[in-house]
């Protein structure tokens, strides 16, 4: 069972948030229309990893441009043009350059994309149309077989801390 | 104060969330205007002539165009420069701005990114063409094969190719995935059952998740880290196409700095003429200001300056060198068969930039889409000089020959404004102009203040 509640601007949003989790509410998640700043550190999100796998995807990318086009330089395929070295590195940093930040780019594109289970045809639950315009939703899990006493108890703080409409989600 | 004075000028009025969406949202709903229609009667009939020119291209040759054995670059490389400089603004304004924490551009970014990408589209059109065998583009990739041989990767048109199709592909990231919450909000306030299944698959399953919309800052100022040096190595790298060879007026080291601010330069004055049309044809007066214009003005001005320096430094070098050849390219630029050219390019992009210096020309709507035209001209003509002067005159004078493009290849370029044109008037139709949560976020710290 799931609560759901909304609130219609960020402020007290983060101070609803604040307050339900003194009072020890487990709140699910969380639907902004746009980013609200400190709330990842309200909500204690980790740190996104993301940076990370696109820094190695990037580093793969850029010696794999560089170790191949030296290997078809001077080994696969050496050729002699008036005496110039094959292993003429300077001209391999474009390539290694660009390949670095392409593969960067995808790892980081697909690495936010499969972490946050978005793409063509995901369906991710939709609790509030409005959370994409102009309402702040919040998610409270009321854990199981609760009571309809102790549920409207739970809906009633939740209103109590500043929340505009709220609703039981089966 | 000073601080609210400014977020203001950004966004006019009063707008709650809920207007910010409405406001957005509505040129995406009913019938568009006239307007509307004229234009795209208008340019998806140029593309329709250029794809036919394409097409006569491909199967006849390039024996169409006016090309020669002097003269091997004619107007499909100046046109190829020319986009891919066009497609610069977008992707500075959207990465660099976005590094430098410049509020300005949450209004302008989506189209401008948009006009990135449908410019660097056009500006691939046109290597491809010059191929002559374009349906053997793929020799210029790097994969094993029954010829036995790699490509050469000590050639900047092999760099080329690379820098394009990784540009291309970043700023195509980069502009859907910050795309993707706003598809959300359209999906969500579209009532058709048809447009809202497309919103939906479009939006990736949206749902404006704490955790998602985490993800989503850190990977915007990530891909805003790499577009950054990428957009300057594109066109430095398209620089080195000319000056790694050892044709005078050319072979200059000067040339990638002054290609990239060249670049960014005719790339504002392209999203200029874009949203002046834009703002006032979607009614979005409130979010494309005063202050927006001004402040692309502003770099319309710096990037101006650079070129117009770039362009002296260039004379200069070429007679304190006493290199007599590099001289004779820079006396027949001004003075040889194309210097109407040559002084179209000095006024257009030297003089007329620096008009803006005046605060009143500069805040002036339609004098700006005046001078947005005149800059595209001149850096239009920017590239057709460097390419065709240097070209025609060489070492040898036995072989200096005069180039004069044929109807095809006119009708091609043509056609690809009139892609360019169609994609973005499209792009304006469907999907939303201004970044909807990025507006609101804006909004919202003002409030916070």
């Amino acid at each position: 069972m799931e609560i759901y509640g909304y609130y219609t601007d960020s402020e007290s949003l983060l101070e609803g948030v604040k307050k339900l989790q003194e009072e020890g509410f487990k709140i699910k998640d969380v639907y902004t229309p746009y980013p609200v700043h400190h709330l990842d550190k309200a909500l204690g999100l980790k740190r996104s990893l993301l940076p990370k796998a696109g820094m190695i995807a990037g580093i793969i990318g850029a010696t794999g441009a560089f170790l191949f086009q030296t290997w078809v330089f001077t080994v696969d395929y050496p050729v002699e043009i008036g005496g110039k070295p094959n292993f003429a590195y300077p001209s391999f940093i474009p390539l290694t350059f660009e390949l670095g930040v392409f593969f960067a780019a995808l790892a980081l594109v697909f690495g936010f994309l499969f972490r946050s289970k978005l793409g063509l045809g995901a369906r991710n639950k939709i609790y509030d149309e409005r959370n994409t315009d102009d309402r702040f939703g919040i998610v409270v899990d009321a854990g199981k077989q609760k009571s309809k006493k102790e549920i409207n108890a739970m809906m009633e703080q939740i209103k109590e801390k500043g929340a505009m409409g709220v609703e039981v989600i089966d | 104060m000073q601080n609210n004075l400014h977020t203001e000028s950004l966004i006019k009025g009063e707008k709650q969330n809920q207007e910010i969406t409405e406001d957005i949202h509505k040129p995406m709903t009913g019938r568009p205007g006239k307007l509307w229609f004229m234009g795209i009667t208008l340019s998806s009939l140029a593309a329709l002539v250029g794809l036919i020119a394409m097409v006569l291209t491909i199967w006849q040759g390039i024996g169409l165009w006016g090309v020669n054995k002097t003269v091997g670059w004619g107007w499909s490389i100046t046109n190829f420069v020319w986009w891919v400089g066009i497609g610069h603004a977008g992707t500075f304004i959207s990465a660099i701005l976005l590094l430098f924490r410049q509020k300005w551009r949450t209004s302008i970014n989506r189209s401008a990114e948009a006009m990135t990408i449908f410019a660097v589209m056009c500006a691939g059109l046109f290597p491809l063409l010059h191929l002559g065998r374009a349906l053997l583009f793929f020799f210029i990739l790097p994969y094993p094969n029954t010829r036995d041989v790699w490509v050469n990767f000590n050639s900047p048109l092999v760099w080329d190719v690379f820098a394009i199709l990784a540009y291309l592909t970043v700023s195509l990231l980069f502009w859907y995935i910050g795309m993707i919450p706003d598809l959300g909000t359209i999906r969500d306030k579209v009532k058709s059952r048809i447009k809202k299944t497309i919103y939906g698959l479009l939006s990736f399953g949206w749902t404006g998740s704490a955790k998602h919309w985490q993800r989503h800052e850190v990977l915007s100022i990530m891909l805003a880290s790499l577009a950054t040096p990428l957009v300057l190595s594109v066109h430095s790298i398209v620089s080195f196409d000319f000056a790694t060879s050892v044709i005078p007026g050319w072979h200059t080291t000067i040339f990638p700095p002054y290609f990239v601010a060249g670049a960014i330069f005719s790339g504002f004055a392209m999203v200029q003429t874009l949203l002046i049309v834009t703002r006032k044809t979607l009614h979005l007066k409130d979010y494309i200001t005063i202050y927006h214009i001004e402040s692309m003005n502003k770099i319309i001005i710096l990037t101006g300056s650079i070129v117009g320096v770039a362009y002296l430094t260039e004379l200069f070098v070429a007679w304190y060198s006493t290199n007599e050849f590099e001289l004779f390219a820079f006396v027949n630029r001004a003075t040889g068969p194309y210097a109407a050219a040559y002084w179209t390019m000095m006024i257009c992009n030297v003089i007329s930039p620096q008009l803006f210096w005046f605060k009143k020309l500069r805040r002036n709507v339609i004098f700006t889409f005046i001078i947005s035209i005149v800059i595209n001209i001149g850096m239009w003509m920017e590239r057709f000089v460097i390419i065709v002067t240097s070209l025609h005159r060489d070492y040898l004078p036995s072989s200096w020959t005069i180039y004069n493009p044929t109807l095809i290849e006119v009708v091609i370029f043509i056609g690809t404004l009139g892609i360019f044109f169609t994609l973005f008037l499209l792009f304006v139709r469907f999907f939303p102009v201004v970044a909807i949560s990025e507006i609101k976020s804006v909004k919202n710290e003002k409030l916070d203040k």
